[in-house]
């Protein structure tokens, strides 16, 4: 038979192992679950099947979109191919404006309808984020 | 004229560091008594060039140089003259002349501490800390210089980023550099005392101080900056699991995992690996956070202005001194003393390691989250990103079971602890912890599985760190951190669990219902500053026994043109509230949001109260 200190160790290469996988195998699948995909307007009227999952649209506001309610606001997020008509109730950043870059993220309701949950911030007004810049280069 | 001086300061900084570089490498150790004042001599002379280097880029700044590029990108005429200077570190190219001022200063403190330590590993230690000042010396020098010359100079300067004119904003990056680079010492000297075997009680006490200044500037720095994302971002929240918050928080579990295990090396002269791998990891940590914030490769709301250049060259750095450090390890792991000594289950060494699994095991999801969809992203293009409910769901299981351990831990005795043994006082507490939680959660209709022991837990660590107050086997200083994370923890939840907010697009004169309260828009003024235009708004919030009057602010700066919201906070100990407004469109409409948030002036206590512990340490006159 094995010596007490060999099972000891075997004890431990094994409860290492363990907790290794299980930790692997926690994150890779949280990871799996919680990705939000970046897309332009032309990537959203491309889609064949509309999923309820949260997903990021980037592009520009349209100009003269804007159309604000007492508890709503309505946009489009364009990339000067397709338009994208955005839904937002909530608080947008100081730099939402019309005739510049904005990602939103929420549920699509079908290929021309986005419910946005949140609008995100930038810091600078040259900044557009790295995901837009290249909606816009592609198209 | 002074910039030039400033840029040969630097050329001569960078001759000089190479000639250290090889005079280190072949001075035999100190054997000559003479060349230690030589070498002191060198170090000083090579500080004070950075020094005047420095200071002649804080001149440009506060004269407003425009032949400068980097003052003309970053600066303006009609700025504050405090954001002159603080925007001397604010762009990347001084930000990184900070890093190698704080880098030689720290140099010079260590050769002044280290009469002591064994002559071999001072001298290695400076030859390490030498390459790596050598490498950020060519990286500003090639790469970055600060003081690149535009001729013919423009009249007037870009200007800095609004957001960053900021007093809080202005402190935050040199506290949290001075945490960067004390990691740089301990990453230097682990290898030196791996190299020179002496792996010893006097090293490790030395180094502890190393790793405990680290690790209260990190903490600090961190929470400098969560309080400016909170009231300048104008979100109300304060940590949004953004990559750049990530990259500040990964060394920081690194270098909690390792003032943890130190103490193991120093009081059971166990785990001498484990706190080398630790100090390399949390070294090489603190550069790639540089490399990816500067880098552009992160994909990050926070990030600013950058290029690939220069990340690629900290890549190409890093990369270098790693595998240098995994060859040192490799070779000379025969150094380290390997003595058999056998563990038992309940021990305070046992429960040190437990709490450097979990800070492990954290690091591991936040590094994940962080660098995932750069790898997806050069994989098959895909462009993604990470939000919180990802960390959320990976860390409050874990959370539940690391606030058990960090509970019952510090009472543990070393090396071998009485037989488990149930005390009822225990029981009884967790009960009514757990009880307290329950009632909580189930008052706030909250139906979350993890939400009640998470809860119930936290109750327990904050009554327990509080009893432990009356121990006195205990140091001060361990329970006054302990204390503060216990705070933290129940502050950050009840925060959570409590908070309310209410937005809405309003008019000059609108008013709005909600909660049993209501919401005036009453006055706007303007108002006009020298580098900028402020509307500010006068709200009533009309509640059933009390009124809360807001006067937030948006600014409309001239130089870059840009608008930021400054939240108007109303502070107490109980609860924070926020408001905040923006503008939406020509005709009138502003978006306001309102933020009721509890607890909120605790989260912040909570970490000065856990710095305040690691600072108590540091001057604890036991510790030698």
């Amino acid at each position: 038979m094995y010596g007490k200190k060999v099972k000891l160790r075997a004890l431990f290469i094994f409860l290492i192992f363990t907790s290794l996988s299980l930790t692997s195998y926690l994150i890779f699948k949280s990871l799996e679950e919680n990705v939000v995909y970046f897309k332009s307007p032309s990537d959203v009227k491309n889609l064949t099947v509309i999923k309820n999952k949260k997903i990021r649209v980037g592009g520009m506001v349209k100009l003269n979109s804007v159309n604000v309610s007492e508890d709503q606001i309505f946009f489009i997020i364009t990339d000067f191919k397709n338009d994208l008509i955005v839904n937002f109730k909530g608080s947008v950043p100081n730099l939402f404006e019309e005739g510049k870059g904005v990602v939103a993220e929420g549920f699509l309701n079908d290929n021309n309808y986005f419910r946005a949950v949140k609008i995100l911030a930038k810091h600078d007004e040259n900044y557009m984020p790295p995901e837009v810049n290249q909606a816009l280069k592609n198209n | 004229m002074i910039n030039q001086f400033g840029n040969y300061s630097l050329l001569a900084a960078f001759f000089l560091s190479i000639y250290l570089v090889i005079h280190l490498s072949f001075l035999n150790n100190f054997k000559n008594f003479k060349t230690k004042p030589k070498v002191i001599g060198l170090l000083s002379v090579q500080c004070f060039m950075v020094i005047v280097s420095f200071i002649s880029l804080l001149f440009a700044f506060i004269r407003s140089d425009f032949s400068n590029e980097t003052v003309y990108n970053n600066s303006h005429t009609t700025k504050p003259i405090f954001y002159k200077i603080s925007g001397t570190w604010g762009n990347h190219e001084g930000s990184l002349l900070l890093w190698l001022l704080v880098l030689t200063i720290f140099l010079l403190i260590f050769i002044f501490r280290s009469n002591h330590l064994s002559k071999k590993l001072t001298n290695l230690t400076l030859l390490f800390q030498e390459v790596i000042i050598l490498g950020f010396l060519g990286f500003i020098i090639f790469t970055s210089n600060p003081f690149s010359v535009l001729f013919p100079f423009p009249k007037e300067g870009l200007g800095l980023n609004p957001i960053l004119q900021d007093p809080i904003l202005a402190i935050h990056p040199p506290i949290l550099y001075l945490g960067y680079v004390g990691t740089s010492i301990i990453f230097s000297s682990s290898l030196a005392a791996l190299v020179s075997n002496s792996i010893n009680k006097l090293w490790v006490l030395e180094i502890k101080k190393w790793i405990l200044v680290s690790w209260i500037f990190l903490t600090i720095g961190i929470m400098l900056g969560s309080i400016w994302a909170y009231y300048e971002l104008g979100w109300g929240g304060f940590w949004f699991w953004d990559p750049v918050e990530n990259v500040s928080l990964m060394p920081w579990f690194c270098l909690t995992a390792l003032l943890h295990s130190i103490i193991v090396l120093e009081k059971r002269n166990q785990l001498h690996s484990w706190v080398l791998i630790l100090s390399i990891t949390t070294f090489a940590l603190s550069m790639s956070g540089t490399f990816l914030v500067r880098s552009g490769i992160l994909n990050s709301i926070h990030t600013f202005a950058n290029d690939p250049t220069r990340g690629v060259y900290i890549l190409i750095f890093l990369l270098i001194l790693l595998v240098i450090s995994i060859v040192i390890y490799f070779v000379f792991k025969k150094n380290i003393p390997e003595k058999k000594i056998q563990s038992f289950l309940i021990s305070k060494e046992i429960t040190i390691m437990t709490n450097n699994w979990f800070m492990m095991f954290f690091l591991s999801v936040v590094l994940i989250g962080t660098i995932y969809p750069i790898f997806l992203e050069v994989l098959d293009g895909s462009k993604i990103s990470i939000g919180p409910p990802f960390y959320h769901k990976l860390i409050t299981p874990f959370l539940i079971i690391f606030l058990v351990f960090m509970s019952v831990g510090p009472s543990i005795k070393w090396i071998k602890d009485k037989k488990f043994k149930i005390y009822y006082d225990q029981i009884f507490l967790l009960i009514i912890s757990l009880t307290l939680s329950y009632l909580i959660i189930i008052k706030l209709g909250q139906s979350y599985l993890f939400s009640i022991p998470l809860l119930g837990i936290s109750f327990y660590l904050f009554f327990q760190t509080s009893k432990d107050f009356l121990k006195k086997n205990l140091n001060l200083s361990q329970k006054i951190s302990h204390f503060g994370f216990a705070i933290l923890i129940l502050s950050i939840l009840l925060n959570g669990l409590l908070s309310k907010e209410f937005s809405s697009n309003m008019k000059l004169g609108d008013e709005r219902k909600f909660d049993n309260k209501i919401m005036q828009f009453k006055n706007l003024e303007t108002k006009n500053y020298s580098n900028f235009k402020s509307l500010i708004g006068k709200f009533e919030i009309i509640g059933e026994n009390n009124k809360l009057i807001f006067y937030p602010e948006i600014r409309i700066y001239n130089q870059p043109l840009t608008i930021t919201s400054e939240a108007d906070i109303i502070t107490n100990f109980i609860s924070d509230n926020f408001l905040v407004f923006n503008v939406l469109k020509e005709d009138g409409y502003f978006n306001v949001r309102y933020q009721h948030k509890p607890l909120m002036l605790w989260i912040w206590i909570s970490v000065i109260l856990i710095s305040l512990g690691g600072i108590l340490r540091l001057f604890d006159q036991n510790e030698r």
